[in-house]
């Protein structure tokens, strides 16, 4: 069977690229702590010597449009491209090009549909800023095949946020049940407390630090019971109006497991919004 | 209320780098030839199978050919196709961030709970 040797849940900050690469009198005064943060972060997943990688995402109006929106999406194709043109205009991102693991999308499709979850499914797919920001951040070599993962925290009607949990539970069962020697993380990405496009946007912090520090509390302490018990569809609107995305971190704490205490944790306090890093070895270490 | 529409023409305005262009140059005019020509396509299907209901309500049709962003937020377009496509727009014209505190301050008024963005 198929080894899962790190779970990763990452905040996917467009504005990491930029600013990295920038030099001289355009580089912010935040880029080289930053960068620091993130290359320490990037050996967790090194360390874990994976071969394949699933990412947890959710597209942001690109390729899933609400003509027809699904709400939990695999893609399965063995290739992809990535990043879209107003990416490009407002964030600086680059083009980017995927290889597949299609046999592992596959996998999880079957399995996923017969374990209770009606998956969506695309053999096209262009992928976004969700996905392609953690391969700039955790894997810029971009040399390990993927499987992408997108969930709708964007378009209500939304999945309850114990729906997330679950799902991250049943990926996790179906990576370890995947008859496969490989080595397989799953990263995925989503945001603590967020405003886009309200009064709250762009502070010189989070909109609301309180909840930033629960989160990450929960979040590192694998608290999933205490999360849900605080965390509801309504609740979300009140740290900031993009605070769904938080529903893609309760989706990794569902692959890490109830009472699963991070083995790396990080926090960048950003204008904007916090930056936050968790790293989990299920095996209890690295081999 | 036509939300979905509202939202529809910010997500294929802000997806075309010359619709961009125009719309910033020629607000009323891109709208209202928007509305005639492709408010109502299926956007993955060739014309003759064009929707035949899809139109704006006044007060939609005029916040949009007015570049009336805090309009749109109230209207319940959603926020993040707003920002998208005005920060493409705009942002050229400011400082660094300058567009998207500007952007903040003209919606201050605004208090939870938020319009509905539900379609």
């Amino acid at each position: 069977m198929a080894e899962l040797v790190a779970v990763i849940a990452s905040t996917h900050h467009p504005f990491y690229y930029r600013a990295s690469t920038a030099t001289g009198e355009d580089r912010p005064p935040f880029a080289d702590e930053w960068v620091r943060k993130v290359e320490a972060f990037r050996e967790t997943l090194t360390k874990a010597r994976p071969d394949v990688l699933v990412m947890v995402g959710s597209d942001h109006f690109h390729q899933l449009w609400l003509d027809n929106m699904p709400q939990f999406l695999v893609g399965k194709a063995p290739f992809y491209d990535a990043n879209w043109y107003n990416e490009e205009r407002e964030f600086g991102l680059p083009r980017m090009f995927f290889t597949g693991q299609e046999d592992l999308s596959a996998y999880i499709l079957r399995e996923g549909l017969d374990a209770g979850f009606d998956l969506a499914f695309s053999n096209e797919l262009r992928i976004d800023h969700s996905i392609t920001c953690p391969i700039i951040t955790l894997r810029p070599q971009n040399d390990l095949p993927i499987v992408p993962i997108y969930t709708n925290i964007f378009a209500p009607p939304l999945p309850q946020p114990k729906r997330f949990v679950q799902l991250g539970r049943t990926i996790r069962e179906l990576v370890e049940a995947w008859p496969s020697d490989k080595r397989v993380a799953v990263i995925g990405t989503g945001h603590l407390s967020l405003e886009l496009g309200g009064p709250r946007q762009f502070g010189p912090h989070g909109p609301d630090p309180e909840f930033d520090r629960k989160a990450v509390e929960w979040i590192s302490t694998g608290d999933i019971e205490g999360c849900l018990a605080e965390v509801t569809l309504e609740s979300l609107h009140l740290p900031g109006n993009a605070t769904h995305g938080f529903m893609d971190f309760m989706l990794m704490m569902g692959v890490a497991g109830e009472g699963a205490k991070a083995d790396y944790v990080d926090t960048y306090d950003l204008f904007h919004t916090m930056e936050a890093y968790f790293t989990w070895y299920p095996n209890g270490g690295v081999a | 209320m036509s939300k979905y529409l509202m939202n529809k023409f910010l997500f294929t305005v802000d997806r075309d780098p010359e619709l961009v262009e125009r719309y910033r140059e020629d607000p009323r005019g891109t709208v209202e030839w928007w509305e005639a020509e492709y408010a109502n396509k299926l956007l993955s299907c060739h014309g003759g199978e064009a929707s035949t209901w899809l139109r704006f309500e006044d007060v939609e049709r005029e916040a949009l050919a007015a570049h009336d962003y805090p309009k749109l937020f109230e209207l319940g377009a959603h926020p993040f196709l707003t920002l998208t496509l005005f920060i493409g727009m705009f942002e050229r014209d400011y400082e660094p961030l300058g567009f998207q505190t500007e952007y903040a301050r003209r919606l201050a008024h605004v208090s939870l709970p938020y319009p509905d963005i539900t379609t």
